[in-house]
């Protein structure tokens, strides 16, 4: 019953969270591709930049359709699936879900239609601002799930109340203070703009390789790329702090994600091992790096790295009996494939940035490549982050405070949770391929070529008139 | 506090269905009053800016119950279990369908994401309603204030009339909403239908308001609220398919608003009855959040509630005009 909620949460969470980085990042790339446009109308107007806004705006809506969707099934799940765990922490983690509404839902939403229809009906600038009050609204929703979240991985400003057993907050500031939030939460929003920039490079790239308007698509692949460096540079270092974060409130965690069974000082870092899971405290290490474990966990050159039979044992004493061991083989390996893809995408933007400087980015035939294969990695990473952090969480819901098996609704039988399964993962199947194949369909047309007329009627609005405005 | 939470809570209830009632309405009729594709189009487009906007009201409507009475929330969302599933399911295919349909241009893609439109469009204002007429109907709830029923525990007569009642109004408010914002051919056919839709939902009223009268009258100001419901819905079934047709519209939305804070009305101050023992109901008082909790939510909500409203409102103004099909575009 736990395992089928848990397999439910955690397949819808993950697919949501596909489009989630997805539609940040591309919500703040198309929000500069129409700045850049309404710059250039000082000396009249560049319209390609008019047309890249539109081109890779459609591509925005094309996620932001799932993304909202399948957030939907994310809130009403703690309550349907998880109805003690919702009493229980509801207190708390009500309040940061409601401020997530109230404050990023609306302005996402509304100022997203107001964008849609608005381009021959609202004054330049003010169509203008709603792009980025788009983009503030993906960027803020981000910021009030994290805070919920990282209170479940290590709950502050609460206390619990005597009588009825529940938590009660205390102090929302230390919600948004919260150590492992700023660091989780900043990383979150890089790897999404990284996520974003991703995506318009491998689109650009492809139509770079074609050969199809070069002049306008190179300009979105150097927009990426110029997103892109800084942003694979501060994801490391955010994920870096985050880490060093997590070690001392989560120690478990990090020691499932290094595969360190010991208490060590100083700590090498494993950069490659086979075995190690769960039943295999002798893995074959291939690769050991010196030092370098404690330089990633504590932030020293020989911090000292709790191992997990320490924890363990220490949990056993503090929490009573039971196992408090994750799944080792999937922190290791979360944990390995994020942080190696991470670097080797830093490397590829090192490339890009060569690349665009010396103005060869729309001749190079092998980064055009590379770029239009480099979008699933971004997309591997999120899962491979998402379970590292939830699933370094097991067997807590609330880290300390309250077991997954306990969190479960005591109305809901398997059978329900069954068919909940198995109806989300059909439709999910369905509108993944409709998804999928409409990014393709849409990232490989060519710009539209607007007629002349379009960016005059601007000029007027026409009042009361009969407006066509056919977009769906 | 818990007083005001619960008015607050309403409040996103009352909006929700009053703003994603005619959008339902219009969800629902586009495929049968729309003659051809452009048609469609265009019905789809009077409410294309604003739809979205208009079902955050559900998400904030439930996340602001989980901040204030997280026994609510969760005793509530476990309970409808399957029910709500079926609600999530149409809410995803009828939101991706805004989206998607006219991305392709094949006439099966384009069947598929209408039927998928109107459907969810229907389903779910019916399960909405059935579950809202279930708070105040009662549900076999133990002392520990968990649901001990099965689905078909759901699926009680006054309930259901709740959710046919509100399908009416939202198919009446839908169908005024269109005639107030097209022109030519199609808007006179969609008056033919406001008006025909407009008996059936004033009758569907009468009798929901009389039968929340049996099970469960609870005293002046609800009747208050039902009497208004009953006059807007008389009101908008004497406007329809005339001229005044904002007058219509605004009726049907009353009528609407008030049908859910009647509801409410009566609820009050429990939030779940239980049909075991009256004492196991579910009340504003064992089920709300911590004073800290709800004074936080009270600021935050005070200032994010009429920043909301202005903005919404704002866009409604910003696509106030009429819509015609382009007359190029005809064949």
């Amino acid at each position: 019953m736990t395992e089928l909620s848990r397999w439910q949460f955690a397949t819808t969470s993950i697919y949501h969270f596909l489009f989630v980085p997805v539609t940040i990042g591309l919500a703040f790339l198309v929000a500069l591709l129409q700045t850049a446009w309404h710059r250039s109308l000082r000396w009249g107007g560049d319209p390609v930049y008019r047309r890249l806004t539109k081109f890779f705006g459609t591509l925005l809506l094309i996620n932001v359709a799932i993304g909202v969707v399948t957030g939907l099934i994310q809130e009403f799940e703690f309550g349907m699936n998880w109805s003690a765990y919702s009493r229980f922490v509801g207190d708390v983690f009500g309040g940061p879900l409601a401020m997530e509404g109230l404050a990023a839902f609306f302005l996402e939403s509304t100022f997203l239609g107001l964008w849609i229809f608005g381009w021959n009906r609202l004054p330049r600038p003010i169509h203008l601002a709603c792009i980025w009050m788009v983009s503030l609204g993906t960027i803020l929703s981000a910021m009030f799930i994290m805070a919920a979240n990282s209170w479940m991985q290590h709950p502050v400003g609460y206390t619990i109340n005597p009588q009825t057993h529940q938590a009660q907050l205390t102090d929302i500031w230390a919600l948004f203070t919260n150590p492992v939030f700023y660091w989780g939460y900043l990383h979150v929003i890089m790897a999404s703009i990284v996520t974003g920039a991703l995506v318009m490079l491998a689109v650009s790239a492809w139509h770079l390789r074609k050969r199809h308007q070069v002049h306008a698509f190179r300009k979105t692949a150097t927009l990426s790329l110029v997103v892109l460096l800084p942003a694979a540079a501060l994801v490391m270092f955010f994920g870096g702090r985050l880490g060093i974060n997590e070690t001392k409130y989560q120690p478990m965690k990090i020691a499932a994600a290094e595969g360190q069974w010991n208490t060590c000082q100083p700590c090498s870092f494993s950069a490659f091992q086979i075995g190690g899971g769960n039943n295999d405290q002798n893995p074959d290490l291939i690769i050991p790096i010196p030092h370098l474990l404690s330089i990633l966990a504590t932030g020293t050159w020989n911090g000292k790295v709790e191992g997990m039979n320490q924890v363990q044992a220490q949990y056993v004493k503090q929490y009573g009996p039971g196992s408090y061991v994750p799944i080792v083989f999937i922190q290791y390996w979360g944990m390995r494939v994020m942080a190696y893809l991470g670097a080797l995408i830093f490397l590829f933007a090192l490339w890009g940035a060569y690349l665009g400087i010396r103005r060869r980015l729309d001749r190079s035939k092998w980064f055009q490549r590379v770029a239009i294969y480099a979008v699933v990695a971004p997309f591997l990473m999120t899962i491979a982050g998402w379970l590292l952090t939830e699933n370094g969480r097991q067997p807590w819901i609330v880290q300390g405070l309250m077991r997954t098996t306990q969190g479960v609704s005591p109305s809901v039988s398997s059978t329900e949770v069954w068919i909940s399964l198995i109806a989300f993962a059909s439709i999910y199947i369905v509108l993944g391929a409709a998804d999928g194949y409409l990014m393709i369909r849409y990232g490989r047309k060519a710009l539209e070529e607007e007629p002349e007329a379009e960016d005059a009627r601007e000029e007027k609005q026409p009042e009361g008139a009969d407006v066509p405005a056919i977009v769906y | 506090m818990k007083s005001l939470w619960f008015v607050i809570v309403a409040f996103f209830w009352v909006g929700f269905f009053v703003l994603e009632g005619f959008d339902f309405g219009v969800g629902m009729l586009h495929s049968f009053v729309a003659r051809d594709d452009l048609e469609r189009r265009v019905a789809i487009n009077t409410i294309g800016p604003t739809w979205d906007g208009n079902e955050v009201w559900l998400i904030v409507a439930g996340a602001a119950t989980f901040a204030a009475f997280p026994l609510w929330y969760s005793t509530m969302f476990s309970a409808l279990y399957l029910a709500l599933l079926i609600v999530l399911l149409a809410l995803m295919a009828r939101g991706v369908s805004f989206e998607y349909r006219g991305k392709l241009d094949d006439p099966r893609w384009r069947t598929a994401w209408k039927w998928s439109m109107t459907l969810g469009s229907a389903v779910i204002p019916l399960l909405i309603g059935v579950a809202l007429g279930d708070l105040l109907h009662g549900l076999p709830i133990n002392r520990d204030h968990v649901y001990t029923g099965t689905f078909w525990n759901l699926l009680v007569p006054y309930g259901l009339w709740t959710g046919v009642t509100l399908v009416a109004l939202s198919l009446l408010s839908g169908a005024t909403f269109l005639a107030l914002k097209t022109t030519g051919d199609f808007h006179d056919r969609v008056t033919g239908v406001a008006r025909r839709v407009s008996v059936a939902a004033a009758l569907l009223v009468a009798g929901f308001v009389i039968w929340t009268g049996l099970v469960a009258g609870r005293g002046f100001a609800p009747n208050v609220f039902a009497a208004i419901t009953v006059v807007a819905a008389l009101a908008a079934a004497w406007l329809a398919g005339t001229v005044r047709e904002g007058w219509a519209f605004g009726s049907a939305c009353v009528a609407m608003g008030a049908t859910i804070t009647t509801i409410f009305a009566e609820l009050y101050s429990n939030v779940m009855v239980s049909s075991t023992n009256s004492a196991f109901n579910i009340t504003i008082g064992n089920a709300a959040a911590s004073s800290y909790a709800l004074t936080l939510m009270t600021v935050v909500a005070g200032i994010f509630v009429p920043l909301v409203v202005g903005y919404q409102a704002w866009s409604y103004h910003v696509f106030r005009q009429r819509l015609a099909a382009p007359r190029v575009a005809r064949p």
